[in-house]
């Protein structure tokens, strides 16, 4: 691999006393997609705000870096942050509809980036942006852009959210559930376009998501979290073809919907011994032994570290060890 | 359209008229003195129709004093409630978007502000400063900013969690920029009806002032202090201080009903978006 366009490593972010991530480290190659997958409060979009350093208040980055293009974005100013978000360094929200400004048109708010980043006027923003949205198949995007959110339908809104974060030409958008708020089968459709945009600019992409599904379509790589560790990276051919975390391999089974084999041993998954306890307990077991079919006496002692199981393919689990 | 909205429109926009065409419509000079006509009732009570409404204690005309006193009570509530905007709404944009010591040590200023009894700070005010329009103008600001920050931080607050603040910033923009960029547009149907409201009670404080004599300087004619002036003579002549209390009840109901009806038709407190 050539030098990464990101490089996160370590990172570990608390939430009040809570671990929200523990040591992730993850490398986007530039052009590359990158999945990164897990189940509610795995921390994936913790991670996928860490990069753009927007995470909520009470959160707290204890230990780490993010390297984007050779500078540890987690020590840079915030002046330095602003001019790099929207330019180099793109968000794509989850929900389009909250994601607008519902009191301006789109051609004001969808130009912002344009605006601020390169000093386009309005009408040249526009320009641009309409350009970005015939592209994506829009018969007529100069009337999108004179309306007003709630007159558009949510893959619509999408859409513009999708031109907006591309208008600068970014080297990396973070993509933190994109479709998540959208009906199949637009969603369907807003990927096929983010794809589209992707190859065409080769944007590395940071796709955090919790179906995998998705990933499978668009990811080069899946990156798979569970209760705030890094569990498995692999590309994502052979992770579908032979998954190598148990975890992993639930979750594939869980979206095929064949009978996962954690559902009888791991009970409700919000259980006391469920991911939740690993968030707040020392690093001296497995997050994920008490939901695992497969445990093993070694998964209690001492929690297993990512390690290379192949090449490209990395995994946490003491099966491997 | 509601009820309250078109009657309190109605009432503001008569106010309006009377007041900027008042020095054309009133009959006479509202300080000139007519020493034989003193106490004169309103024509439908036996008066002369030189003097429609009747005459006060010292024979001036009481229709033209109440064009007059429209000016100054519509002078005095325009300009108070804007400029106490001026200075609450960014207090609470500041407050509401940047939290943390900012907003406790402004709102802590509001919250101690606002439990020193409004009308004797006023009445404190007035009498350092000495009469004139424009310090009941400050007194009314000084007393009454803090309603707008207090009530525009809450909205602030609630506003900068929404996901477009965020997206906003994700694009790049500043703190500044996201405050009038971004939440103010969407304060402005607030803004409005709490100037509407204010205005109501600018004009009551106004009137207060002037009534015990720590408002406008006695040349100006005020609602306020004619209502004190007739307050003597109620038992030879309820026209004195009636016109003037009926044209303060209406013009404090009026803003009242407007603003009330603003807040329906408006409704800050329902998401903007369909």
């Amino acid at each position: 691999m050539t030098e990464p366009i990101l490089r996160v490593s370590d990172l570990t972010v608390r939430y009040g006393r809570r671990l929200a991530t523990r040591q992730v480290g993850l490398e986007l190659a530039a052009g590359e997609v990158l999945g990164l997958v897990g189940e509610s409060g795995a921390g994936k979009s913790t991670v996928g705000r860490a990069v753009v350093r927007m995470l909520p208040e009470c959160a707290r980055v204890e230990a780490g870096a993010i390297r984007f293009r050779g500078r540890d974005l987690l020590a840079v100013s915030e002046a330095e942050m602003r001019r790099r978000r929207g330019a180099d360094l793109a968000l794509v929200p989850q929900d389009p509809l909250s994601a607008l400004n519902p009191v301006f048109r789109l051609g004001v708010q969808a130009t912002d980036a344009l605006r601020i980043h390169r000093g386009l006027s309005r009408r040249e923003g526009e320009r641009e942006v309409a350009r970005l949205l015939a592209r994506m198949g829009i018969p007529d995007p100069i009337d999108i852009l004179r309306r007003h959110p709630h007159e558009l339908s949510g893959g619509m809104r999408q859409r513009v959210l999708l031109a907006m974060a591309f208008s600068c030409e970014p080297s990396l958008v973070v993509a933190d559930e994109p479709t998540t708020a959208l009906d199949v089968t637009t969603q369907a459709q807003i990927l096929r376009i983010l794809q589209g945009l992707q190859a065409e600019r080769g944007v590395a992409t940071l796709f955090v998501t919790h179906d995998l599904g998705v990933v499978a379509h668009l990811a080069h790589r899946v990156a798979v979290m569970y209760a705030g560790c890094l569990v498995e990276v692999a590309p994502t051919a052979d992770l579908f073809r032979a998954p190598a975390h148990p975890y992993t391999e639930a979750l594939l089974n869980a979206s095929s919907g064949a009978p996962t084999p954690t559902s009888g041993a791991g009970g409700s998954p919000r259980g006391d011994d469920g991911p939740w306890s690993a968030l707040t307990d020392a690093p001296c077991a497995c997050p994920f032994r008490a939901r695992c079919p497969r445990r093993l006496a070694a998964c209690d002692e001492a929690m297993p570290l990512l390690r290379e199981i192949a090449p490209a393919r990395r995994v946490a689990c003491h099966l491997h060890g | 359209m509601n009820g309250k909205l078109v009657t309190g429109g109605l009432v503001v926009a008569l106010l309006l008229a009377l007041a900027l065409t008042g020095p054309w419509v009133a009959p006479h000079d509202p300080n000139r003195q007519d020493l034989g006509q003193i106490r004169t009732p309103p024509v439908w009570a036996g008066g002369s129709p030189a003097y429609p409404l009747g005459t006060d204690s010292l024979g001036r005309d009481l229709l033209s004093r109440l064009l007059w006193g429209a000016r100054v009570a519509l002078v005095v509530a325009a300009s108070s409630a804007a400029l106490a905007a001026l200075i609450g709404v960014p207090v609470a944009l500041v407050a509401g978007y940047t939290r943390g010591h900012v907003d406790t040590i402004l709102m802590r200023v509001v919250d101690v502000w606002m439990s020193i009894p409004a009308v004797l700070l006023a009445i404190a005010l007035m009498a350092v400063l000495g009469l004139g329009l424009w310090k009941v103008v400050l007194a009314i600001v000084v007393v009454d900013w803090t309603r707008f920050a207090r009530v525009i931080r809450g909205e602030a607050l609630a506003l900068r969690e929404r996901e477009f603040v965020e997206a906003a910033r994700a694009v790049g923009l500043s703190p500044a920029r996201v405050m009038v960029e971004e939440l103010l547009p969407n304060l402005w149907p607030l803004v409005i009806v709490l100037t509407s409201l204010e205005m109501a009670v600018a004009v009551g404080v106004e009137a207060l002032l002037s009534f015990v004599g720590l408002g406008v300087q006695a040349s100006v004619p005020s609602w306020g202090a004619m209502i004190a002036e007739g307050r003597g003579y109620l038992m030879v002549g309820w026209w004195g201080m009636g016109l003037p209390m009926l044209a303060l009840v209406a013009a404090v109901v009026g803003f009242n009903l407007l603003g009330e009806g603003l807040r329906e038709r408006l409704d800050p407190r329902l998401p903007t978006a369909a």
